[in-house]
């Protein structure tokens, strides 16, 4: 993995006759977790979707630029709601899919590492239709660690997820995708008072900064820090002005 | 088992239902025959039965076999081609305005009284339903699918055939099943509009004779092997649907 950039993001973005969001300006700093919270409609999934190089519907007007000049071609990998693993593809095939999609020779060495960091190598034959949701958005994980981009660009993947498998899914992936420059974007304040390093409350007016727990990511669930950010962050979600 | 049972009481049903009206009605053999004359006839013509069906099953399993690659590449030379959809479209929906029972006679005039005109007939009556179906299943590929194989540097040929393809497995499957439906059909008009052979031939053949019995035996052989024909696709379907599922 190349060293991870900042990201710069700065624009409006309209659909139609509609606005879905105007000056919306934030910087994602390098190598850490950034937490995008915003009510749904709001465009946080579209921002995503312009970072990632995937245009969305509508007409977006701005900039997007890293720390390095370097184009983000190619440096980011792409985690959903929904884990997207292929049927017919068994956890070992599914995590390699991106080698199978290039083209490119499967390293199986570091293939099997990563299966075996999320718990995963008991199940590796299985297809995902015999897994859980949790260990599903485990393999998908792997399929994302395994891509070794600098940038991880994460779209709520952990809200379809009961609320015991969430909160380990919320440290693992804490814990496998740091040092890389990190984007979440969620609608969950508790996720992103937990998992942010650097939290941003996004409107359709622009997005505003709000000072996350001190320290490094996952922030303890019961830590007061976390819980005062999670209810600032429902306050500012519900209208109410800091 | 239940299911052989129940089969084997509905063949009685029918068989009783049939004798019935026979004794009921009493028609001339010739507009009604007995299910015993029909059987006797069936065992009788069974060399005569055996040659034409064979030419049948010939002709419907490679106008099947044709219909559906062709249906296929069609399908993925849609999907994969702007240029292909914007010129090909009108053309397919134009020909699906044409009734394939009206250009029978042309196909047997442009290929002979052969097999050749009743493959295309069979062709030409499941292409459609193949390419549609699997041409809706590829134009339908989940959109987060496409954005996680874009994120990936995906070629476009490689998104679909790793994805798009087998994602779209499901609805060829249902194309499959239809194409099983009309492909004897396909067969048995080319062969009514000229041929020398097959089931459809012998069917005409009887019927001018007043050998009503033979023209029954034909239609009982033909409707086994439309029988068979289904239960075989359907497997195959099926197979097609669970390798797609992972089930």
């Amino acid at each position: 993995m190349t060293a991870p950039p900042a990201i710069s993001f700065d624009g409006s973005l309209r659909l139609g006759e509609a606005q879905v969001f105007f000056g919306v300006s934030f910087t994602l700093p390098a190598g850490a977790w950034s937490c995008v919270l915003g009510a749904s409609g709001v465009g946080k999934s579209s921002v995503l979707r312009l970072i990632a190089g995937l245009l969305p519907e509508g007409r977006f007007d701005g900039r997007i630029t890293t720390s390095d000049g370097a184009p983000l071609d190619g440096r980011v990998a792409l985690m959903a709601q929904s884990d997207l693993l292929m049927p017919w593809l068994d956890v070992r095939q599914n995590v390699t899919l991106g080698a199978r999609l290039r083209g490119t020779p499967v390293d199986v060495t570091r293939r099997d590492r990563l299966i075996d960091r999320v718990g995963l190598t008991a199940h590796a034959h299985k297809k995902p239709g015999a897994l859980s949701g949790g260990m599903r958005q485990r393999v998908a994980l792997a399929r994302t660690l395994m891509e070794d981009t600098p940038v991880v660009l994460l779209d709520e993947p952990f809200s379809a997820l009961d609320a015991r498998t969430r909160n380990e899914m919320q440290d693992l992936a804490a814990q496998l995708l740091r040092g890389r420059t990190v984007l979440l974007v969620t609608h969950d304040p508790a996720e992103a008072a937990r998992l942010g390093e650097h939290i941003l409350v996004m409107e359709a007016s622009g997005a505003t900064a709000v000072a996350p727990a001190p320290g490094q990511g996952p922030h303890p669930v019961d830590a007061p820090a976390t819980i005062a950010v999670q209810m600032q962050l429902f306050d500012r979600l519900r209208g109410i002005p800091a | 088992m239940s299911r052989a049972v129940d089969i084997f009481v509905a063949t009685v049903v029918g068989l009783g239902l049939w004798q019935g009206a026979v004794w009921l009605l009493a028609p001339p053999p010739f507009i009604l025959p007995p299910p015993l004359k029909v059987f006797e006839t069936l065992v009788s013509s069974r060399v005569l039965l055996a040659e034409n069906a064979w030419v049948t099953v010939l002709e419907v399993l490679i106008g099947l076999a044709l219909g559906v690659v062709l249906g296929s590449a069609t399908a993925i030379g849609l999907a994969m081609s702007d240029w292909a959809r914007k010129v090909t479209m009108p053309m397919l929906v134009f020909s699906q305005a044409i009734p394939v029972f009206a250009i029978a006679p042309l196909l047997t005039l442009w290929f002979g009284y052969g097999l050749g005109s009743k493959i295309v007939m069979t062709l030409l009556i499941i292409y459609f339903p193949v390419t549609s179906s699997f041409y809706d299943g590829l134009s339908r590929t989940d959109r987060g699918a496409l954005d996680l194989a874009r994120s990936m540097n995906a070629t476009p040929w490689r998104t679909l055939w790793h994805l798009r393809v087998p994602l779209a497995l499901p609805s060829l499957s249902s194309g499959l099943r239809m194409a099983a439906v009309y492909a004897p059909i396909g067969a048995v008009i080319g062969e009514w509009v000229g041929a020398s052979r097959g089931l459809g031939y012998l069917m005409l053949l009887a019927n001018g004779r007043a050998k009503t019995d033979l023209m029954f035996a034909s239609l009982l052989v033909l409707a086994v092997f439309t029988i068979l024909l289904h239960a075989a696709v359907n497997r195959l379907a099926d197979r097609i649907d669970r390798y797609a599922t992972g089930a």
